[in-house]
């Protein structure tokens, strides 16, 4: 087919490609060029290739150790939180009304967590668990339960955790409320006229038609969790020691404690491409989710 | 299997109390006979959806009783009454094979497995569902899902009665036909009861044999199919069975004699004693109603437009106000506007206040 030849359609163009160039590919370009480099003071770069990638992956190396240990526990937070926020999510759901001014009442209350700044999360929560002053730690010290976030590392964990799952238990169960929402009315008859229990209609309505929030739901929490920073930097600064620094505080030590751009740049990379391979894995496994509910043609 | 009997059940969603008017389903009583195929036949909103409800007990009623074969069972629920119902939309449960579909009422009843299987595969065989067992049912088309759901239905031995809530809306055209003639058939087959809602004419009528015709929460005749095309019991169902739907037009009746416009029609039966101050009309189908050319004794009337229908044509008359549709008899062609209208004596029945008056 013959197209209309119009360069002049480069001019509309440009302005988003200059825009993207601006804010993404010369700023990355920039991260790429230093993870190249070792930096000194008064702004002299030294070449070094693909040396600080190698130290990265490298757990005997300084670097290696630190960034494979946070990423390490990052992982395992991010697991734990998913355990607990998407099981706890569903139950809530579940156990909200479905009709009348309690629903309005519920989704207010629920969302207040989600509309909270994350270094306001971290500040009440800090305060929240000091043992001196805190509702919580003072409670729970007067119990005799030994609880100090500052200085026991499970404490810590315990209350980045509690924090974490405080502050976004509901953007799940919301998801999940949606979901069940959309279910209609008549597969909660029909399961009543085939005799099912409450059990059967959870794992035979409610879950299979929750699948798609639920992914929606897991992809979200997984990434937040993954990039967080600002509310266990507030609460423990990543310790005691280094037992709450997550991927991101420790890029933060580096790039700006330490200035160490080179090693920074290295690390934010292979972090970028982690993010990248997981939204990657999610989109794939939701579009096949989504592929299985086209009906077959000529079936029946 | 049961006999089903409706004891002055009514229902109301806004509960007792609400004005009788304002009820969804007026006070009933009526009998569902064992094997009967039955037809729940009104326009949107007229309450047949609500009577099919409350017999699967989803609905409980504002007042009155349900009997099966004698026995009271309304404070029963849906899982105790063996009812089995298909929805508008197909219902399948996702994550489970067309098999596990087809076993789920029986697994959750506790059936021995051997038993399960020998059910499922006798259903599958009888829906012709027996290819598709091991497949996924979300992969299936929407016949084949609604296909799944009857089974659902019928794979219980003792259901009293299959229950059907316009079950074809979401069903192709073609298909259609032929899931109907499946369901008539299985009705002979399995010599249950079964009621099906539905605002189609059509459906009803190939359907089933007892067509209970609904309107504003009433049940207004119920009949087969050639009473309610013969003998409307109320102008509603004149109107809203046949195509194109009865004529009804106001008129003076007094004894054998109905005068429309200023024009007399001899009728066959004697009316009189009509109610005084009761609105009277008279209905005729258009199969009876003749156009013919303008001559004495013929109603005169102005043609306005002729639909041809394939086998048959009809004419949209006006007489004075009143609007007509009546039957062109083959070979004729009108000439002008202008024609009379013969009417069949016997066929013309005589209503006041919509309900029908029986002649002497």
């Amino acid at each position: 087919m013959d197209k209309t030849v119009n360069q002049k359609a480069w001019f509309l163009v440009l302005p988003v490609f200059l825009i993207v160039a601006f804010s993404a590919i010369l700023p990355l370009m920039t991260v790429v060029n230093y993870s190249m480099q070792d930096t000194f003071g008064n702004n002299q770069f030294f070449w070094n290739g693909v040396g600080w990638f190698k130290e990265l992956l490298d757990p005997t190396t300084d670097l290696g150790g630190r960034f494979l240990a946070s990423l390490g526990r990052n992982l395992f937070f991010s697991a734990v939180i998913l355990a607990i926020e998407v099981p706890l999510g569903i139950v809530v759901a579940l156990s909200m009304p479905r009709e009348g001014w309690r629903v309005a009442a519920c989704l207010v209350i629920m969302a207040l967590p989600l509309l909270i700044p994350w270094n306001v999360v971290g500040t009440i929560w800090q305060i929240f668990g000091r043992p001196d002053i805190g509702l919580m730690g003072y409670a729970l010290n007067s119990i005799g339960i030994n609880y100090n976030y500052v200085s026991n590392e499970f404490d810590a964990w315990a209350t980045v955790i509690v924090m974490d799952v405080w502050h976004w238990t509901s953007l799940v169960a919301l998801l999940c409320y949606a979901g069940l929402k959309s279910i209609p009315d008549a597969y909660y008859q029909a399961a009543q006229i085939d005799g099912a229990s409450r059990w059967a209609v959870f794992t035979a309505i409610q879950l299979p038609k929750m699948n798609r929030v639920l992914l929606i739901a897991v992809l979200l929490r997984f990434m937040d969790s993954f990039m967080i920073y600002t509310e266990p930097f507030v609460v423990t600064g990543g310790g005691p020691g280094n037992s709450t620094t997550f991927v991101s505080i420790e890029l933060v030590k580096i790039a700006l404690g330490q200035f160490d751009l080179g090693k920074a740049a290295a690390l934010s990379l292979v972090y970028n491409l982690i993010i990248l391979i997981v939204c990657w894995i999610f989109y794939t496994v939701m579009t096949n989710a989504g592929a299985e509910r086209a009906p077959e043609k000529g079936v029946a | 299997m049961a006999r089903i009997d409706l004891v002055d059940l009514a229902h109301s969603y806004g509960g007792n109390l609400a004005p009788p008017e304002s009820f969804a389903l007026k006070p009933v009583t009526m009998t569902w006979r064992q094997g009967g195929a039955y037809a729940l036949l009104g326009p949107s909103g007229c309450g047949k959806t609500t009577l099919l409800n409350l017999i699967s007990g989803i609905v409980t009623p504002s007042r009155g009783k349900i009997l099966f074969d004698g026995a009271d069972i309304t404070p029963l629920s849906t899982q105790k009454r063996n009812i089995a119902q298909v929805f508008q939309f197909p219902v399948i449960y996702d994550t489970m094979t067309v098999g596990q579909n087809l076993a789920f009422p029986l697994k959750n009843r506790g059936v021995p497995k051997t038993e399960i299987d020998a059910r499922v595969a006798d259903i599958a065989k009888l829906l012709d569902l027996t290819p598709w067992l091991e497949r996924k049912a979300t992969r299936l088309t929407a016949d084949a899902k609604q296909k799944i759901s009857l089974g659902r239905g019928l794979v219980r031995s003792d259901v009293a009665a299959v229950l059907f809530d316009e079950p074809l809306t979401v069903i192709d055209p073609e298909l259609k036909w032929q899931l109907r003639s499946k369901l008539k058939a299985l009705h002979r087959e399995l010599d249950l009861t079964m009621i099906y809602v539905t605002h189609d004419q059509t459906e009803a009528l190939t359907f089933a044999d007892t067509v209970v015709v609904m309107h504003d929460g009433r049940v207004v005749q119920s009949g087969t199919p050639a009473e309610l095309f013969d003998k409307p019991a109320h102008t509603f169902v004149g109107y809203f069975i046949g195509s194109p739907g009865m004529n009804i037009v106001p008129a003076e009746v007094r004894g054998r004699e109905a005068r429309i416009d200023g024009h007399t029609i001899r009728l066959d039966r004697n009316y009189d004693g009509l109610p005084p101050g009761a609105k009277i009309e008279i209905g005729v189908r258009p199969e009876f109603v003749d156009v013919a050319a303008p001559g004495s004794g013929l109603l005169s009337a102005t043609i306005e437009r002729i639909d041809d229908l394939g086998r048959v044509r009809f004419a949209r008359v006006r007489v004075g106000d009143a609007k007509f549709a009546a039957r062109v008899p083959p070979g004729f062609s009108a000439s002008g506007n202008e024609a009379g209208l013969r009417f069949d004596p016997s066929r013309v029945h005589v209503y006041a206040d919509s309900l029908l008056v029986e002649g002497k």
